[in-house]
């Protein structure tokens, strides 16, 4: 080695499976050149995707389909690979491991990952030929060998494994009993009623179950008292076995004994009644142990340089053994190791859900009841479908679903996020299609959906390349369906459609993201924690943010910056300081771009009036600038498209007409209809109530676009039951509603308040539109707002709280107070004039 | 073969400018948070979106049309998009850009019309007067970094 080279930090990692490899991957991500790594695995295989072993087994995959890793991903990564090698000792004090053959290797950084064993019953006969765990590739093809070979199989645990390996026998051909300890199966997913109609429906697959029987000897074949298959019910000496045993080594095994003396035939014992973390090698070691290597919240165990993820440790008194949250870990992990040193792993939710074809069943968190907590039921035997959520505080806290389990991604979404459900309860159970949110006309039931269906309606992306994306690159979250798809990278409104085909394509557990979603891969905070700190520790410029918080990025990225400048703004109004290169085109050239690099003018027509003079300079411009469309607006403007860049200021000035924000997370619109000025039917003045609205709010940067409406009575000509603001007049005063939508998710606005006076309607408003500015996340309609938070909440604030609503109107009135017109104060507006002409273009 | 177009300081930090040249094609020069500067076509090899409008982060610009990240040093979009736009190369000496108009990927891909080494295609920026005005690179607190050989 070149000593004048300064060396790499070595990083061993004992365990090649799952958790550690995702560990390594996730390193790679972040420093790609600070480790030298060495890999140990017990198996002869590089890493593979155990959770879909069962397919396998039930011959709907191969064992290639299954592998994540391939050995060549291993040498281009230049991580050394010791494959069947079996890491025997830790030697803390030389910092080195030693497999059994002697291989060694030093370490400045050790990652344990050694994953679990099965639990092997302590009964007599588990040692002879045929008695088999569920656990690897190994056990899985002698599985498929005994299937091919004999007829009978025993399945010891009636849990989610032992239930997937009876499923996968049965379709390799075998008769197959489960022998279960608990008087119902999956106990610790599922509730009775749950349970019963899911052995019913394996029942008809032509399973057997034997509930509440405990195993109380595994029998050789040569001690069966006649042939297999005829001995049901016969009496076996007991400790018959272990005479077997003294006979000769492994004999085959003929069947297993249950405490009640029935004896069932079997040439195949499969055991899945848990699994014991790994700890041997970690123990031996004298790092702690406690069912499981015991971590900290870095993934640290006791031993500084050593680290542990997977299904071997023990967090804060939990072992895991769901993909997920060992992903979570795996995260955290190679954090600390990149020594970014900013994640913690705080434990994880998980669901489950049983891969077996044609079962639906999905579960997940707490559904066992208990004080506090109430049940919402729908039980459809005849048909099948049985369905619980359990509800806390008005959140809910578990779900259980059989037969129908559509919904479970959404449920698992609602239960991660903590949301408040008590504004949709009484449509809960009914799910997500239900609330007017299905995107896709309802069309959410994944698996059902043909391939070439298309999922994603802004990318273009149908099922099928969805399926095989997560196929072929051995995807495990949205993130990355996402980033590799594209698949609800945009709109967001396929998101849970996506989700579901997730996990029917990939099993249940691999759909949790982490519970708190990052702004952005610039960091690890969410929107709320930067709008918090920005706040309260006064920041007021991006790089004092970044600085703060630790961005990992020197400036950000362009999802970060225009959240940030717009929670500056929000928060310091006349004291943070706008910064144009953190804003999307549109707000920097004030004009909408178009696809072909021309932009559209918008120009300002209050409460959509308009004069003839207007209409002059319009026409006039259109002529002069040579524009080529010229269109009426669903928000009563008039949509100048197709003006070149450099014809902007030209054609602001000329127009004479104050900026229409068309372009801008801002005030864009406020429609009106024409009002008791000129309609039989008008009761109050909508035109000029929309005006004056137009006139206090122009200028109002938000979170996402705003766009009002005010009608003159109920027929309600402007639409207001679709935007963020909608005012109703009526023969009394005047309604007011919000968060209503028209776009992406069509959302009738909700009933806010009635109030009598134009001022009234000013002022409750504006603090509610205050409220949605200074409590909003960046690119949040107020309708998301509003389902985050509860319109119990708005009204609290907005309506029981009058000195509240007063300072939020104030604080409005405030920010808004001064502020120039881009297009008329270019400078004053900090707008960047040198942007319009192109460099070396002569003047 | 490079002219000078614009003063550093005339393109904003993690902004650009647009440089057209006179095949009416336009070059985009980008400057990053830390003053280095980079020229690629104008053209997001997605659906054709001005890169010169995009938000410039780190050593990448994202398309103002569609949002695909396109690397500055390697003209090359990220992952899972795929693509690559035509580079040039450009230096800042004495606070002054220079550009060259001739692409910096040579035998790589030919774009089709794009500047060609033509005598007398970029406007030498002498013809627009004021930039020898203008006092160099603004103080030794600004610094001035060329890009690196491709």
């Amino acid at each position: 080695m070149d000593m004048s080279e300064p060396r790499k930090l070595r990083l061993a990692v004992v365990g090649n499976g799952m958790a550690g490899v995702r560990a390594i991957e996730e390193l790679l991500k972040l420093a790609p050149d600070l480790y030298e790594i060495t890999v140990f695995g017990a198996e002869p295989h590089p890493n593979y995707n155990r959770i879909l072993l069962s397919p396998v087994l039930a011959g709907e995959q191969t064992l290639q389909d299954i592998v994540l890793n391939p050995v060549e991903w291993y040498a281009q990564n230049g991580i050394r690979l010791h494959l069947g090698k079996k890491v025997a000792k830790i030697d803390r004090v030389a910092r080195e491991v030693v497999a059994e053959d002697g291989t060694t290797e030093p370490y400045d950084r050790l990652l344990l990952a050694t994953g679990s064993n099965p639990f092997i019953l302590p009964v007599p006969g588990t040692n002879l030929e045929g008695v088999l765990t569920y656990r690897d590739i190994h056990d899985t093809e002698r599985m498929i060998e005994a299937a091919a070979k004999y007829r009978h199989a025993v399945v010891i645990g009636g849990g989610l494994l032992g239930l997937e390996a009876a499923n996968g026998l049965k379709l390799r051909g075998m008769e197959v009993t489960v022998v279960h300890l608990m008087p119902w199966l999956m106990e610790r997913q599922l509730d009775r009623t749950a349970a019963n109609l899911l052995q019913q429906s394996l029942e008809e697959k032509g399973l057997s179950f034997k509930l509440e029987a405990t195993t109380q000897e595994i029998v050789a074949r040569d001690d069966m008292p006649v042939a297999p298959g005829a001995a049901e019910g016969t009496a076996v000496a007991p400790g018959a076995a272990a005479a077997a045993m003294a006979r000769g080594p492994s004999p085959r095994v003929g069947g297993v004994r249950l405490k009640s003396g029935e004896i069932l035939p079997a040439d195949l014992v499969v055991m899945a009644v848990g699994i014991r973390p790994n700890t041997d090698l970690a123990q031996a070691a004298g790092l702690h142990c406690n069912r499981g290597i015991v971590v900290n919240d870095t993934m640290q165990t006791f031993d500084p340089r050593i680290y542990a993820v997977g299904e071997c440790v023990n967090h804060r008194g939990m072992a895991y053994g769901l993909v997920a949250p060992l992903f979570e870990m795996a995260k955290v992990c190679a954090n600390h190791l990149a020594h970014f040193g900013i994640g913690r792993y705080a434990g994880s939710l998980t669901s489950t859900k049983l891969k077996v074809t044609g079962v639906d069943l999905f579960s997940a968190g707490d559904f066992s009841g208990g004080p506090g907590t109430e049940d919402i039921v729908l039980a459809d035997p005849g048909a099948g479908v049985y369905k619980k959520i359990v509800i806390k505080d008005d959140k809910l806290v578990g779900a259980v679903m059989y037969g129908d389990t559509v919904d479970g991604a959404w449920y698992f979404r609602l239960l991660r996020e903590g949301k408040s459900v008590a504004d949709i309860r009484d449509k809960l159970m009914f799910g997500e299609s239900n609330l007017g949110d299905a995107g896709h006309q309802g069309q959410n039931k994944a698996a059902a959906m043909p391939m070439e269906a298309e999922v994603c309606g802004c990318n273009g992306v149908c099922k099928g390349t969805i399926v095989k994306a997560i196929k072929d690159k051995g995807l495990f979250t949205l993130e990355d369906v996402r980033k590799q798809t594209k698949a609800s990278s945009s709109c967001g409104s396929c998101t849970g459609l996506v989700e579901q085909i997730l996990m029917s394509t990939a099993g249940g557990d691999y759909s949790t993201a982490p519970k708190k979603k990052a702004l952005c891969g610039c960091t690890e905070h969410t929107h709320q924690e930067v709008r918090d700190t920005i706040r309260e520790h006064e920041l007021l410029s991006i790089p004092a943010v970044y600085e703060f918080l630790e961005w990992r990025t020197p400036n950000g990225c362009a999802t970060c910056r225009p959240a940030i400048n717009y929670y500056l703004l929000s928060t310091w109004p006349h004291r943070a300081k706008d910064d144009p290169q953190s804003r999307f085109i549109n707000e920097r050239s004030h004009a909408n771009i178009q696809k072909d690099g021309t932009y559209s003018v918008v120009p300002r027509m209050w409460g959509g009036e308009t004069t003839a003079s207007e209409l002059r300079r319009i026409a006039d411009v259109v002529d002069k600038y040579q524009i080529p469309t010229v269109k009426v607006t669903g928000g009563q403007r008039i949509d100048l498209l197709g003006v070149k860049k450099e014809d902007l200021p030209g054609v602001w000035a000329d127009l004479g007409m104050p900026s229409g924000h068309a372009y801008a997370k801002a005030l864009r619109t406020v429609k009106t209809c024409v009002g008791s000025e000129w309609c039989r039917f008008g009761t109050q003045d909508s035109t000029r109530m929309g005006q004056e609205l137009e006139h206090a709010l122009w200028r109002m940067y938000a979170p996402h676009k705003v766009k009002l409406a005010v009608s003159g009575c109920p027929r309600n000509c402007a639409e207001s039951g679709i935007k963020d603001v909608g005012v109703i007049g009526v023969d009394s005063g005047w309604e007011i509603y919000v968060a209503g939508n028209g776009g992406i998710k069509t959302e009738v606005a909700q009933f806010f308040c009635k109030v009598k006076t134009h001022a009234e309607v000013l002022e409750y408003a504006g603090a509610f539109l205050q409220l949605y500015r200074e409590e909003g996340f960046y690119l949040e309609r107020t309708v998301h707002f509003i389902t985050r938070v509860g319109l119990d909440y708005a009204k609290k604030r907005v309506l029981d709280d009058a000195e509240g609503r007063r300072a939020l109107w104030q604080r409005l009135q405030f920010a808004l107070d001064g502020e120039p017109d881009p297009w008329h104060e270019p400078s004053r507006a900090g707008v960047d004039l040198r942007q319009f002409q192109p460099v070396g273009a002569s003047a | 073969m490079k002219v000078a177009v614009c003063r550093l300081d005339d393109i904003p930090r993690l902004g650009a400018r647009r440089f057209r040249g006179d095949d009416g094609k336009t070059i985009a020069i980008f400057r990053t948070g830390g003053d280095e500067v980079f020229a690629l076509r104008d053209q997001c090899p997605h659906k054709g979106g001005p890169l010169s409008q995009g938000i410039v982060f780190g050593e990448s610009v994202s398309c103002p049309l569609h949002g695909w990240c396109i690397s500055l040093k390697s003209g090359e979009a990220a992952a899972p998009d795929v693509g690559s736009v035509e580079r040039f190369e450009v230096e800042v000496s004495d606070g002054v850009v220079r550009l060259d108009c001739r692409s910096a990927d040579g035998h790589g891909h030919p774009v089709e019309g794009s500047c060609r080494p033509v005598e007398g295609n970029c406007r030498p920026v002498e013809e627009r007067g004021p930039i020898d005005a203008a006092p160099a690179c603004a103080g030794a607190t600004s610094p001035c970094t060329s890009i690196p050989p491709k």
